[in-house]
Formats: structure tokens, C-alpha cells, sequence
């Protein structure tokens, strides 16, 4: 009885937990299927989703864009001390490029947007969720997820590629700064060494990640918003599960992607 | 009319109505008492269509509403939330507007506007807090921009939720003559919860109080006041003695 007893104190929560993981990965799905059906119909509201670019894709600019300054200047600093060990400084400039684009650009720009907007769509949609306000919206004959889910969803998609864009950019510039100022590079010729190393599959593979990185980061943080407890620590228990759950995702699905583009 | 017909609902096994059975007429004015966490709102929000019944009938003019679907008679109903329940990233006018620009597309911007401060007004309300957000307003202005969305399309059916909470004694009455010469003015029907008795007697036709899940008592305010019903009377006098228990 005690052996019984002990054994189904061990297995009981590991099998709640994973009920309750199968649970969550089902509401998931439904959601993200939910989504896609109304993305496709009617109505659509075209003043939500430019809102939605301007405060998830222009805002995020400044925090997206001082990552990448940073992670280039910090890569070629990187790169050059590890190449100068077999002699191979001349490939900071074509490695800061395909590493910032394929993989540094979207992984990090993905997870600093999930930091800031999936926080800030699930504390929104959670507020709206317990002080009534998804309910007001359905009683004036509005659906929730066509009002407040798909415009995110889709500025989110549509707005992290070209943030990483600018990103990879940015962050190319940053490694270019140091390597020039630094490390003695010359000008012309990092720069056409960047140029001249990079595919057109590099830049795809990257912007490919990153819009599917803002999926991710929106539909949680929609997910989680609506599906918010009462009360402040209700919100505040679905942000932080917007976010964790979004970095998440980001970085397993960034490693899914790489198997598949390598 | 509407009909409300054995309407039963659990929550994770805690059956919250049993059986509630309600006949509203057009143009009357329904007020569901009781006390708190006896399913009032929940009842209010299975008659809107928010929250799905366990068993029973919404019947409103002769269809069932669960059946026919809710976007079909939404466009009927105007709600005041508890709330209010305004949108926070709109400002006042365009929350009052907000159904009206919806359905309408050619409406322009200064039409929806007047429509706005011609509601504002009928609320007692200035015009010129149109251009302010829901954050720069007071409690009780919150409460009747909210009633001024409800009636802003005009709806045939609307529902109050508890609109006098956290109102001080005269905003409180003030929304409740507010409310009674709005749903006489237009005719419509109308279904208030609430555990306000001031605002039973100001805006009420018809008394019905929830208690264990169905429906305890029914009747006109003249009936309640000269009832007998002992959950009845606790509940009009207020006291914690009696057969409700006052620890739920």
C-alpha cells in the first residue's frame, strides 16, 4: 500500500502536467486555426492593422535596430580574435554578414519584439479580457479575433521581416565600424568582401525566420491575452507567459527552420 | 417578448441555475435581484449569447436564439456593462459610434461625431468631452458614456448590468432616471441586474429574484414591497439573519 501510495504520488503530477500541456498545445492550435479562418474573411479592419505596424514594426525600431548595432560590433571583435589564431582575419567581414542575416538578425530581433510586443498585446488583451471589454466588443456585433487578434497577427508577420532587414543592415554596419576603426580594415574592401559572400538564399532563409518569429510573437501574445485570469496577477501571469512562451517557440522553431533551409 | 425557458448552467460541477424560466414583454422593464455569486450575471450573459446555457431556451419573438445563432439579434441589443466598459484606445465619441461606423461605412467622421454629442447629451453629459479617452473621465461619467453606446443605435432590447456599482447615492440616482426615462422614451425592453434596491424601485416593471439557482419570487415592485417571501424580505431589509445564508 505504501509502494502503491508512493508510486502514485510520483506519477500523478507528471501525468496532470502533461494533460494539462496537451490541453494547452490543443487551445493553441484551435486558436491559430481560428486565426487563419478569419484572416481570410471578411470584414477586415484596415485602420486596426496599420495601427497594429505602426506600434509593433515602426516602435520597435530603436530596440531591434540597437541590437543589431551592437551584436555586429561585438561579432567582428569575435570573429577576428578567433580567426587570428589560424590566420583568417579576412573573414570577419563575410562571416559578421552571414551570421548576423541568417541567423543572428531574426533569432535576436525575434526575441527582443517578443519581449516588448507579446507583453504588451497580451496585458492589452488581458485588461480588455477582465474589465469586459471583449465582451462589449461582441455585444456591438464585432468579432474579437477579427478585431483584435488578426490585425496583430498579421502586422506582427508583416512587420518583423522588414525590421530584421533593416536589422541585418544595421548590425553589417556595426561590425563594419569596429573592423574599420578597430581593426584596421580597409573600407572598399570590407565591403566588398560582405557583398560578395552573401547569397540571395542567406537573406531568403532570414527573412523567412523572421516572419514566421512574428507570427509566433502575436499569436501568443493574443493567445495569451485572451485566455487571461482575473485580476492583476491574472495579467500579469499572461504576460509573462506571452513572452516565455514566445521566446520559446522562437528559438525551437528557429532551430526547425535552420534544419530545413541547411 | 422574451422568454427564458429552464436555462440551466454549471461550472466545473457547481450547478449555478437550475431551471431559470422568465417571460419579458416588449417595452417592459425586468430587474433580476439577488445576492452576489447567485448567477445574475451569468444569466445576463447567457440572454446575450456570451456564454453558452447547459440545457434550456432563449426564445426572443418566437425564435430560439441558441439555435437561430446571436449575430442575428445583437444588432437588436445595446448593453451597459458594469464597467462601462469602454474602449481604452478609442476616445469618447468614437466608443459611442463604435457599432454605428461599423455597420454604416458612409457615415463621415462629423456625422458620427453629432450623433455622439446629440447622445452625450441625452445622458446629461457635455459635448465637449467628446475628444477625451475613458482614463480622463470620472466613475459615473464612465457609466454614462456607456449607457450612451447602448442607446447610440437605437436598440430595441437592453441590458444593464449592475449600473449603478460603485456610483456615490446621487450619481446612483441619477442613472437610474437617466435609465428609466431612456427605455420609456424608446419603447424598448429592458433587463437590469442588480442588488441596488433604490434602483429596483426606480426603473423596475417587474421584480424577479434568483436564489439557489431559479428563480425565488416574481412580481411588480407593489407586489414585492407587501410580499411575504422570507428570502424576499431578508434580502429588502438587508439583514445577515434569515434562511440566506450570508457566508457563500
Amino acid at each position: 500500500m505504501t509502494l502503491y501510495k508512493f508510486i502514485s504520488s510520483v506519477l500523478r503530477p507528471i501525468g496532470k502536467s502533461t494533460l494539462d500541456l496537451c490541453q494547452v498545445f490543443g487551445k493553441i492550435s484551435l486558436f491559430v486555426i481560428s486565426t487563419f479562418t478569419h484572416i481570410i474573411r471578411p470584414p477586415f479592419y484596415w485602420r486596426e492593422l496599420l495601427s497594429s505596424i505602426f506600434n509593433i514594426g515602426y516602435l520597435s525600431l530603436p530596440v531591434v535596430g540597437l541590437t543589431a548595432l551592437f551584436t555586429g560590433a561585438a561579432l567582428a571583435l569575435q570573429i577576428y580574435s578567433g580567426g587570428a589564431r589560424f590566420n583568417a582575419e579576412s573573414v570577419v567581414p563575410s562571416i559578421v554578414a552571414i551570421g548576423m542575416v541568417r541567423e543572428l538578425g531574426p533569432v535576436l530581433g525575434g526575441l527582443m519584439v517578443a519581449g516588448r510586443v507579446s507583453a504588451s498585446i497580451a496585458a492589452e488583451i488581458g485588461t480588455m479580457k477582465v474589465t469586459e471589454q471583449i465582451d462589449a466588443l461582441t455585444t456591438l456585433s464585432t468579432n474579437p479575433m477579427k478585431y483584435l487578434t488578426v490585425p496583430r497577427v498579421l502586422a506582427a508577420t508583416l512587420s518583423l521581416p522588414i525590421l530584421v532587414a533593416i536589422g541585418d543592415i544595421i548590425g553589417i554596419m556595426g561590425g563594419y565600424l569596429v573592423a574599420i576603426n578597430r581593426l584596421d580594415f580597409n573600407s572598399a574592401t570590407y565591403l566588398n568582401n560582405t557583398l560578395s559572400f552573401l547569397e540571395g538564399d542567406d537573406i531568403m532563409s532570414g527573412l523567412i525566420k523572421a516572419s514566421v518569429f512574428g507570427f509566433i510573437v502575436a499569436i501568443m501574445g493574443c493567445f495569451h491575452g485572451m485566455n487571461s485570469d482575473r485580476g492583476a496577477q491574472g495579467v500579469g501571469k499572461a504576460t509573462t507567459n506571452a513572452v516565455v512562451s514566445a521566446s520559446v517557440l522562437i528559438l525551437t522553431t528557429n532551430y526547425l527552420l535552420t534544419e530545413l533551409f541547411f | 417578448m422574451i422568454s427564458i425557458e429552464n436555462i440551466k448552467k454549471c461550472f466545473d460541477n457547481t450547478m449555478v441555475l437550475n431551471g431559470i424560466n422568465l417571460n419579458v414583454f416588449k417595452g417592459e422593464s425586468l430587474v433580476v435581484i439577488g445576492g452576489s455569486g447567485t448567477g445574475k450575471s451569468v444569466l445576463l450573459k447567457i440572454i446575450l449569447g456570451l456564454i453558452e446555457p447547459d440545457e434550456g431556451k432563449i426564445i426572443i419573438d418566437g425564435q430560439n436564439m441558441l439555435d437561430v445563432g446571436r449575430a442575428n439579434f445583437l444588432k437588436r441589443f445595446g448593453m451597459l456593462f458594469q464597467g462601462g466598459a469602454l474602449f481604452d484606445s478609442l476616445n469618447v465619441w468614437q466608443n459611442i459610434t463604435f457599432r454605428i461606423a461599423k455597420e454604416n461605412n458612409s457615415i463621415t467622421k462629423s456625422q458620427a461625431r453629432s450623433i455622439a454629442e446629440e447622445k452625450l447629451k441625452r445622458v446629461g453629459l457635455k459635448p465637449e468631452i467628446a475628444e477625451l479617452f475613458p482614463s480622463e473621465l470620472s466613475g459615473g461619467m464612465q457609466k454614462r458614456v456607456g449607457l450612451a453606446r447602448a442607446i447610440a443605435s437605437n436598440p430595441e432590447i437592453i441590458f444593464f448590468d449592475e449600473p449603478t456599482t460603485g456610483l456615490d447615492p446621487i450619481m446612483a440616482g441619477v442613472i437610474n432616471q437617466l435609465i428609466r426615462e431612456i427605455v420609456v422614451e424608446m419603447g424598448a425592453t429592458a433587463i437590469t441586474i442588480t442588488h441596488d434596491m433604490a434602483s429596483v424601485r426606480a426603473i423596475a416593471d417587474k421584480v424577479a429574484m434568483i436564489h439557489n439557482g431559479s428563480i425565488q419570487w416574481s412580481g411588480t415592485v407593489k407586489e414585492m414591497e407587501k410580499s411575504s417571501d422570507p428570502y424576499l424580505n431578508q434580502f429588502l431589509r438587508g439583514d445577515a439573519e434569515g434562511p440566506i445564508e450570508a457566508i457563500r
